[in-house]
């Protein structure tokens, strides 16, 4: 039934989560019924709204079928609801509590808790009623017609009246709608919320779901809620588009050649998986980041299941890592949890609660996979799949370790789908051969840069991780002792060839030394021969010089005579 | 002297009712009826009846507490009620006997 479009005025709960799946809360002036279980948090539900509407400044009317309201204030009380402030004018608690043990006789109404009602309503001037526990009263009318009567007299009353009520009452079975008692119930109300409470692998887990909203769209779908030390939330998807901002900023990973592996170490707000099997050296990996973050001066939560921080600290100082110094300069915030402590969504919130109240720049999980044993598989997926996706909102780089039994990353399960929206995939596995274990690391995924298929030796050292090459032999990837092995090998090779050239240098050397000692000895010999030749030839000048005198003296003698050729001369 | 069962001695302490209604809902107006013949059948002194209707007396109503309707209870002893139309009369008298001083005990 929708009234052309127009959207019905909404109340606020002002219950984290429950307005936003209903687009701002429940219908103003009209009847709201909340069907659940015992313990399913109705009561729960209905105070925080009743509370949080008075602290507004809307006052209101509590009526308690069920319990004594003296409980019902201490279970107030243990939120840290301030009754005691809103209850001298906004607040007014109805104990309408009838035992069976009352004498009665015959058939009765419910007009003297409307009168009441209606008298608080005018001293008050409340907007909104909650009627809790409805069934414990109709129980004891004779018969389900009288209840059904007492149910239209009631929604009759309130239809007069302008007043936003909230009416609970107990409806178990799986499908309460289904129940006979109280099926008529929804056909009444303009809307209707069921709550449900049930243990899923022996942890206790809460749901809210809106089967009813009379001229308004609302979420269908069961959302998970939690009761925490503050009141009820509701865990809802947040945005359903992925508008993440996205940085191409890099952040160190903590390890160097992991850094050169990744082009530079992780993109700042992404999400990294880690999986791999205990002890090979996750939480290592995982302090690395958090160390090399927190040397940039960015605050760093390390949430841990299981492991107390004190141990982390102390096992990760014997590699080289002093998160010590960053958890006392409160950069760093270990904050260990135990996994089967709560439901997934109690982990959820809490985590939430302390992400926006520590405001880090990166949040490590160590392991993911803990909290699978909070509640079932499904809900962990579900729950890790939305912490993911509130961290990146937030700008929040992730890194999640995962436990994983066997070799093959691929195969296994308890990954949590969350290798489908990781960034960056890790994966750690043992080699085993010549009687060693050695850790291998391969990057199994990393969107958005150029990463190495290769996989790499990971060392762990007094001072840190090491990554080193791996060799491939004969299809074998070799380690640990056979890989220093080879590497000696080569190095042996390589120093064998380095003698070789020396020495081939030196004989060069030497045959060159030989060789201008030789060239020095013929210029020596060259020089005398240019010396004997010089002499030679200013002897042959000096010949020369003296058959020139002779030849002139005798022309000279010769004067008066005719001229002879030299072999005329004794001619007679 | 005729003594009636669950009588009262005549001239004792009026027995002080105060019969919490809600307008003319059919349970008030039976209840109404079913007092008044439970008074002149099996009580033999003086009752005072004071029939309040919570519809326009809201204010008596929280100050007494009155949660259904109709609802019956002993001025003197407002603790003792009892709860519905009044039809079951061994149940009225039984609840409201006990804390009445003048009643015969012969």
């Amino acid at each position: 039934m929708t009234h052309s479009g127009h959207t019905p005025r909404k109340s606020p709960t002002g219950i984290s989560g429950f307005d936003e799946l209903t687009g701002g809360g429940l219908p103003h002036s009209r009847i709201t019924v909340v069907l659940g279980s015992a313990g399913a948090g109705k009561t729960v539900f209905s105070l925080q709204t009743l509370v949080n509407a008075a602290a507004r400044g809307e006052p209101g009317i509590f009526v308690a079928f069920e319990e004594d309201t003296r409980r019902i204030r201490e279970n107030a009380d243990s939120f840290g609801w301030k009754l005691d402030e809103l209850e001298q004018e906004r607040l007014l608690f109805v104990d309408a509590y009838v035992s069976p043990t009352d004498p009665m006789s015959g058939d009765f109404d419910l007009g003297g808790v409307l009168a009441q009602v209606a008298q608080q309503v005018e001293t008050l001037g409340a907007r909104r009623v909650v009627f809790d526990g409805i069934d414990v009263l109709l129980a004891l009318l004779e018969g389900p017609g009288a209840a059904r009567r007492e149910l239209f007299r009631l929604f009759e009353w309130l239809a007069a009246r302008d007043l936003t009520c909230i009416l609970t009452a107990k409806a178990e079975g799986p499908d309460p709608l289904a129940s006979p008692q109280y099926g008529y119930l929804p056909f009444m109300a303009d809307c209707v919320i069921l709550l449900q409470h049930a243990l899923r692998e022996r942890v206790s887990v809460r749901g809210i779901r809106v089967v009813k909203y009379r001229g308004s769209g609302f979420s269908e779908n069961e959302f998970p809620v939690v009761i925490t030390g503050e009141g009820m939330e509701v865990a809802t998807y947040g945005r359903a588009d992925l508008t993440h901002p996205v940085s191409s900023e890099r952040i160190s990973t903590g390890v160097a050649e992991l850094d050169d592996m990744l082009d530079g170490g992780y993109f700042r707000g992404s999400s990294i998986l880690l999986t791999g099997a205990p002890g090979v050296a996750k939480t290592t990996l995982s302090g690395s980041f958090a160390d090399a973050s927190c040397a940039r001066g960015e605050r760093v939560l390390f949430l841990s299941f299981d492991e107390p921080a004190d141990q982390i600290v102390r096992n990760l100082s014997s590699v080289g890592l002093g998160l010590g110094r960053w958890v006392q300069e409160g950069l760093l915030d270990i904050w260990s949890l135990r996994s089967e402590a709560r439901g997934v969504e109690e982990h959820l919130i809490e985590i939430k609660k302390r992400l926006l109240a520590f405001r880090p720049r990166a949040l490590v999980v160590d392991p993911l996979s803990a909290l699978a044993k909070s509640g079932g598989e499904v809900a962990a997926v579900d729950g890790s799949l939305r912490l993911l996706d509130f961290a990146k909102s937030q700008g929040i780089t992730v890194l999640c370790t995962s436990l994983q039994e066997g070799s093959d990353p691929l195969s296994e399960q308890s990954s949590l789908q969350v290798s489908t929206i990781a960034d960056t995939w890790f994966h750690l596995s043992y080699h085993v051969r010549g009687g060693e274990r050695n850790r291998a690391l391969t990057v199994v995924k990393s969107r958005g840069m150029a990463h190495s298929n290769q996989v790499r030796e990971m060392i762990l050292t007094r001072h840190g991780i090491t990554l080193a090459d791996v060799y491939s032999a004969g299809g074998d990837v070799l380690m640990g002792t056979a890989r220093y092995e080879k590497e000696e090998e080569e190095r042996r090779l390589a120093a064998d060839a380095a003698a070789g050239a020396e020495e081939r240098r030196r004989d060069l050397e030497r045959a060159e030394a030989e060789l201008r000692g030789r060239m020095a000895a013929m210029q020596r010999e060259l020089a005398a021969l240019e010396v004997q030749r010089e002499a030679a030839g200013a002897k042959v000048q000096r010949a020369l010089d003296e058959r020139e005198a002779v030849v002139s003296g005798i022309l000279r003698r010769r004067g008066a005579e005719p001229a002879r050729e030299p072999g005329q001369a004794d001619q007679p | 002297m005729t003594v009636a069962p669950f009588g009262r001695e005549p001239g004792g302490a009026p027995l002080r009712l105060r019969l919490y209604v809600s307008g003319n809902a059919p349970n008030s107006l039976s209840a109404i009826r079913n007092l008044n013949a439970i008074c002149e059948e099996h009580l033999t002194g003086p009752c005072e009846i004071e029939v309040v209707d919570v519809i326009t007396e809201g204010l008596r109503a929280v100050q007494d507490r009155i949660l259904v309707t109709p609802t019956l209870l002993l001025v003197d002893h407002p603790h003792v009620r009892v709860l519905g139309n009044l039809s079951d009369t061994a149940r009225v008298l039984a609840t409201l006997l006990p804390h009445d001083r003048s009643h015969a005990r012969t």
